[in-house]
């Protein structure tokens, strides 16, 4: 078969920036932590790393697009179990993929860092008090039970996407096999941002506050590690999003450039909100802004032109300064604002698209059938997300339990689960015991 | 003999330096400090969560020198060190029985 191999190419290369992602999450969560748990926070996100390259091979990738099951909740984990009949056919010839000229192997190594990079979100809101062991634990049953399930509902062809049998169908009826008016999430508001932000508001509530939350000071450790971080996260964006056109062509590049007008909107957002509210343009406000902003334009980098995405942008940046106060409200400590940025952001984005698609929204003439639309899948994957990770969170609650001690929490969780500290004022130690072997 | 410690605000300290040299002074010592006076700390915003940070960061300096250079040392300091703002520090004096030059061994004046 001839692939287009400017397209696999590029698919590869997206898919090498979402990888990225992660570790420039562990950057961003990692200097918002105190000094004394930030090994354990970048942990989180290397573990999920770790769980989720694994776990997709086997069953995730057959989860999400496998042989559908009934209902178009879920594909069949064993149909593909271990990628069986995913790279190559009975007659071992290359599986081409179903989203463009270029091998299925190609797309499945740009899904699993979606995966991975999703779960690695929910970290932020359990930062300083988790065992790394139910973590690891969660991370696996998590992303099996919550997140291949809604990509396969959303992407996979199932309940949430436009697909003859799915939700928009049932409301506004088919036309030519598939929904007269398809949901739009180019590149994961609903499956990534949404579902993540609602898991850590579940997660948040169900372990708990950190000790002293509220009362002692819980100040960022490092924030040049957060500028490094949001930047690490836009660069790895665009593969993100320019990389959900499944091409290296102009779906691609509009959605790069919707990606950088929202993302610079979302940071003026973040700071004249900052400016107007405590006095001070900050630097995590501008940083928090870059990934409200990105956060916003996911679902929407296609279905936008690049005037609308700053609005999209702009909103998104002030919206998530605003709700990521609500915490002291409501009293849960959602550490990192995992919920404030992804939640707030991730809704707004899915939701807007009802208003600012180029041909659909309601702003452009297209009524307000793509809003209604939008509105109820995210409400779909609120409630699914809501109730299966409380079913997880709480099983995990009972078996392994969710806290290190409090003396582990107080002296700090990078000594006492991981055996080591990220900063020494003055040297201490002074008899190396042998390693062993 | 004397010590003449100063609390002095970290930007200062390159002025402090230079006008002790040139007023004589052959050895100090500075450290990283942090406190506060009578103005207490300032307040920082993280996404809109104000935290009160009481220990502001200062510089403190130490210098021994003989009894009757105390006086104009701690005057080089304080002139020096001035801005007129809150916040600049304080400069105090206090007694040193005995000094010892950890190289020679030898004690007393000699060894400053």
């Amino acid at each position: 078969m001839e692939w287009d191999t400017g397209a696999t190419a590029w698919m590869l290369t997206s898919a090498s920036l979402v990888l990225l992602m992660t570790p420039g999450l562990a950057f961003f969560y990692g200097g918002m932590v105190r000094a004394k748990s930030v090994l354990n926070m970048m942990m989180m996100s290397f573990g999920a790393m770790a769980v989720v390259g694994v776990v997709y091979v086997l069953w995730g990738w057959s989860m999400s697009y496998g042989e559908a099951g009934t209902g178009g909740l879920v594909a069949n984990p064993f149909a593909q179990f271990g990628l069986s009949g995913a790279i190559t056919d009975a007659d071992g010839s290359a599986v081409a993929s179903t989203l463009g000229n270029y091998p299925n192997v190609v797309d499945i190594a740009f899904q699993v860092t979606f995966a991975i990079i999703t779960v690695a979100l929910i970290s932020g809101a359990l930062a300083d008090r988790v065992k790394f062991g139910t973590w690891l634990a969660f991370t696996a049953v998590w992303v099996t039970v919550t997140y291949f399930p809604l990509a396969h509902m959303v992407w996979g062809g199932g309940f949430l996407s436009g697909n003859e049998n799915g939700l928009a169908a049932m409301i506004f009826g088919v036309t030519d096999g598939a929904a007269t008016v398809a949901p739009i999430d180019f590149a994961g508001g609903t499956v990534v941002h949404i579902n993540a932000g609602v898991a850590a508001l579940v997660l948040a509530i169900l372990i708990g506050k950190r000790k002293g939350f509220g009362k002692e000071p819980m100040r960022p450790h490092n924030l040049p590690f957060v500028m490094l971080g949001a930047a690490l996260l836009w660069f790895g964006w665009f593969g993100f999003n320019a990389g959900s056109a499944f091409g290296a062509n102009e779906t691609a590049g509009l959605a790069w450039v919707n990606t950088t007008s929202a993302t610079a909107a979302g940071i003026i957002g973040w700071l004249l909100t900052e400016k107007i509210r405590d006095g001070h343009a900050t630097s995590l406000g501008a940083a928090s802004g870059v990934v409200a902003g990105l956060v916003a334009i996911t679902p929407a980098a296609g279905a936008l032109n690049p005037v609308t995405s700053i609005v999209l942008g702009l909103v998104a940046g002030a919206l998530s300064a605003l709700a990521v106060g609500l915490k002291y409200r409501f009293g849960y400590d959602d550490s990192l604002d995992v919920v404030g940025v992804h939640l707030v952001s991730g809704l707004w984005g899915t939701v807007a698209i009802g208003f600012l698609a180029t041909d659909t929204g309601l702003f452009f003439g297209g009524g307000a059938q793509q809003l209604v639309v939008q509105i109820l899948i995210a409400l779909v994957a609120i409630v699914f997300s809501a109730a299966t990770t409380l079913v997880i969170g709480l099983i995990l609650k009972v078996t392994m339990g969710w806290r290190v001690s409090e003396d582990a929490e107080v002296g700090g969780i990078d000594l006492a689960v991981h055996g080591e500290t990220a900063y020494e004022s003055i040297q201490q130690g002074s008899v190396i015991k042998e390693v062993r072997a | 003999m004397k010590l003449v410690t100063g609390i002095i605000q970290p930007h200062r300290l390159d002025d402090v330096k230079s006008a002790l040299e040139a007023a004589g002074v052959r050895g100090m010592t500075v450290s990283e400090a942090s406190g506060y006076g009578r103005q207490k700390g300032h307040t920082e915003v993280y996404r809109g969560a104000e935290y009160t940070v009481d220990l502001v960061p200062k510089v403190r300096i130490e210098v021994l020198v003989d009894d009757a250079d105390a006086t104009a040392v701690t005057e080089v300091i304080v002139k020096a060190a001035q801005t007129g703002k809150i916040g600049d520090g304080k400069v105090w004096t206090v007694p040193v029985d005995d000094v010892a030059r950890v190289r020679t061994g030898e004690h007393g004046p000699g060894a400053l």
